[in-house]
């Protein structure tokens, strides 16, 4: 089973590393993990996509819980949420055949082009982990040059903060 | 407004909280410190000769007297000779503060001399650690560790202090009690009492009860509520090795200890008890045997302080998540207030008689002989000659399970012995923090001969501070357990498990100072360790050549069930196998 988590963390030096230390040290998986500052500086806020039965969910939750530089852990994907990634694709656009049709296909995804020279784009594109894998699926991967992804970033519905 | 140095500052925060003893071993980046303790004498500095003998005897200390061991070493082999006992202490959840020296802030991570990147090699093996950034955050540092390493399930805390702040200055205010609370740090105490109602309801209802308790009940100081609980409700109880005195060892509801070398009946009556009572147990591996088989037809309550206990390796029908004598207090209070639920009692009465009847199979019973010591002879006559009133340490092996068999450990706290980790090397140097918490005590260290080279140089130690420690050396010049494992799982191919080129004990002993002596006959063995228990101010080493193959029985083996137990040859199979 997959799931989200959203953390609250100390912005500490070394928290991030005591989480990925958890999970390789328990072998628990993590799929993708994000990270950042939030408007109050002193707080990071990760989210990290893992997955396991519903047993192994339960220990990841209360081991995070457990480590002392965690504020606050919350089961995002047990709730309704929003969830975004952002992907960057460098694509081979040589021909003006190849960069009309490249063009059209981004426009279909809601994508943009952001960097172009006479042989390449670089498409954004944000969206579900589910939307951007379709779109990595519909590409030639002959044409992919380079792919970064950042990896689930989410967030609840409903008027209420974490 | 009082400004002072990083290294005062340290001092001061030491000594407002009330520690007694630093072991510790100097070098580089804690000269600042170490010349702060020579200006005083409020706190007694211990020089150990291996910083994981620092650890170890810190550990020893708070195992035995319930208060938090301090640590200092020096930056790099300092730490890294440290590792060891803070995994230890770790494991086992003993509360500790290890002060680490650090190379100065503008070196870090320049591979400088004795750099190595403390916070990062303990941190899998510490409750928490800091790395200190700034001398005015020292103070506050300081108190949390304290804080952090003794609330909740207690651990060890590192502090890693790079050794420009112990130079610099600033102003000293030792923090009060509200700044220590952190945001991110909420242990819960108090167990919710709708889950405690529900939980004696169904202990109330249970025909075949057992009450499993651990080292858990040890650190939350709950033996007394243990005791009343235990005996308002007359069930069995068995404990795992960490928790061994938190109920009295010789009471007739002890049933022993369970698990891989526990006894027959505490294991049987685990596979087949129909409400399971776990308090302040973490179901390790060695205690539930094989998952599959545990506790077959158990409803299971759990009573632990760390929620990531609960539901682990097993799941558990009723969580109660607090801290053991909180809860306890608790459910007695509910039993003392009465209600309509009390035990069956003719159904408690057939429990007991089938416990009776695995109890008569006398598991631990052994041959004697004439001509070789036994190991577990020299245990029991070690517990009849100190009255069951010794404090004893141990090593791994065989002799730590015969210790936990054979000496019926009545109070809490007295059995001092590395379970999670199971390191050796740990029995010595604890026993000496043992025996500074308790000066006139009876601090006995029962070891192998594998095990007690290990941190054997902590001899030196005892003779510098008068520590009159004695060490109980069964010596069948294996290592034993692994040897047993070889005879059992590898038919015999004993591989290097036969310890070639010992040492004459008796002048090792000597060459440190202390007495040594050679015990190799049965009829010895008492007058031997009369003579040795009598010498109150000197430490005596006995090596008891003890029978080389003797196994360590009963035995769950990998793989197998608590009702598949292997007895020992002495026993004919069990009658009451068509029970099992
Ligand atoms: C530091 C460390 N290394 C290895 C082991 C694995 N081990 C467990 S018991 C044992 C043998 C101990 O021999 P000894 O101290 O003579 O005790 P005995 O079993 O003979 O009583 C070993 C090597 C361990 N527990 N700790
Ligand atoms: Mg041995």
């Amino acid at each position: 089973m997959r799931q989200i988590l959203s953390l609250l963390l100390e912005n500490h030096t070394g928290s991030l590393s005591r989480v990925a230390g958890l999970f390789s040290a328990r072998a628990f998986n993590i799929e993708s993990l994000t990270v950042a500052a939030t408007e109050d500086p002193t707080i990071s806020r990760m989210t990290l996509v893992t997955s396991g039965s519903p047993e192994v969910l339960e220990q990841i939750f209360k081991q995070l819980n457990k480590l002392i530089d965690v504020i606050k852990v919350v089961q995002l994907s047990n709730g309704p949420h929003v969830e975004r990634e952002l992907l960057m694709l460098k694509l081979r656009a040589e021909s003006s055949a190849q960069r009309a049709e490249l063009k059209n296909f981004v426009d279909i995804f809601r994508g943009r082009i952001v960097d172009v020279t006479d042989t390449t784009y670089v498409v954004e594109l944000t969206g579900t982990t589910a939307k951007l894998d379709a779109f990595v699926e519909a590409t030639d991967t002959h044409n992919i040059i380079e792919a970064v992804r950042t990896g689930v970033s989410g967030i609840a519905r409903g008027d209420k903060g974490m | 407004m009082e400004i002072l140095r990083g290294a005062e500052i340290l001092i001061r925060s030491l000594k407002a909280e009330n520690v007694e003893y630093i072991f510790g071993y100097p070098g580089g980046a804690v000269l600042h410190i170490y010349d702060e303790l020579f200006k005083q004498d409020d706190i007694r500095h211990i020089l150990v000769r291996h910083e994981q003998g620092a650890a170890h005897a810190a550990d020893g200390y708070a195992r035995a007297i319930g208060k938090p061991g301090v640590v200092l070493v020096t930056s790099g082999p300092g730490v890294t000779n440290c590792v060891t006992g803070i995994a230890t202490a770790y494991m086992d959840s003993i509360p500790m503060v290890i002060i680490t020296g650090q190379v100065p802030k503008k070196l870090i991570g320049n591979d400088a001399f004795q750099e190595v990147d403390s916070v990062g090699i303990t941190r899998p093996c510490v409750k928490h650690n800091f790395l200190v950034n700034d001398v005015r955050e020292l103070a506050i540092t300081m108190r949390r560790a304290f804080y952090i390493a003794t609330t909740g399930r207690p651990g060890p805390v590192v502090v890693d202090v790079p050794k420009d702040i112990t130079a610099e200055s600033c102003e000293f205010r030792w923090p009060a009690d509200d700044e220590v609370k952190l945001r991110s740090y909420k242990p819960s105490t108090k167990g919710h009492i709708g889950q405690i109602r529900k939980a004696m309801k169904m202990i109330l209802q249970a025909h075949r009860p057992m009450i499993y308790t651990g080292g858990g009940v040890i650190l939350s100081n709950a033996a007394q509520q243990l005791i009343h609980f235990v005996r308002h409700l007359g069930y069995p109880v068995t404990s795992t090795l960490m928790g061994l005195g938190a109920y009295p060892g010789n009471d007739s509801q002890f049933v022993g200890m369970l698990g891989m070398h526990g006894t027959y009946e505490a294991n049987m009556a685990m596979h087949h008890c129909d409400v399971l009572i776990a308090i302040g147990a973490r179901f390790d591996d060695r205690v539930t045997g094989e998952l599959d088989r545990f506790c077959p037809d158990a409803r299971i309550v759990h009573i632990d302080i760390d929620p990531t206990s609960i539901a682990k390796n097993v799941p558990v029908d009723i969580p109660i998540v607090g801290d053991v004598g909180a809860v306890l207090a608790d459910m007695n209070r509910l039993l003392e207030e009465g209600g309509d639920i009390t035990p069956d009692r003719s159904a408690l009465d057939a429990w007991w008689n089938r416990l009776r009847e695995w109890a008569a199979i006398d598991c631990l019973r052994y041959k004697h002989d004439s001509k070789v010591i036994k190991p577990q002879y020299v245990v029991e006559s070690l517990y009849e000659l100190t009255k069951g009133d010794a404090y004893v340490t141990s090593d791994v092996g065989q002799h730590q399970m015969w210790v936990a068999q054979y000496y019926k450990f009545d109070k809490p706290r007295r059995w001092i012995s590395s379970g999670g980790l199971g390191t050796m090397g740990f029995g010595l140097p604890a026993a000496m923090g043992v025996q500074l918490a308790f000066p006139e005590a009876m601090v006995a260290c029962v070891t192998g001969e594998a095990s007690l080279v290990m941190c054997i140089q902590e001899l030196s130690t005892c003779l510098q501070y008068g520590l009159p420690i004695k060490i109980i050396n069964l010596n069948n010049r294996y290592m034993g357990m692994v040897r047993q494992w070889q005879e059992f799982f590898y038919a015999g191919r004993y591989s290097h498990s036969y310890m070639d080129a010992l040492p004459d004990f008796v002048r090792l002993a000597e060459s440190f100072g202390h007495v040594g002596m050679q015990i190799d006959k049965p009829g010895d063995v008492r007058s031997a360790l009369t003579e040795a228990l009598g010498m109150r101010d000197r430490v005596v080493l006995m090596d008891f050549i003890t029978d080389q193959t003797e196994n360590v029985y009963p035995m769950i083996a990998a793989g197998k069930g608590h009702h598949e137990m292997h007895l020992s040859p002495e026993h004919a199979p069990p009658p009451d196998r068509e029970l099992a």
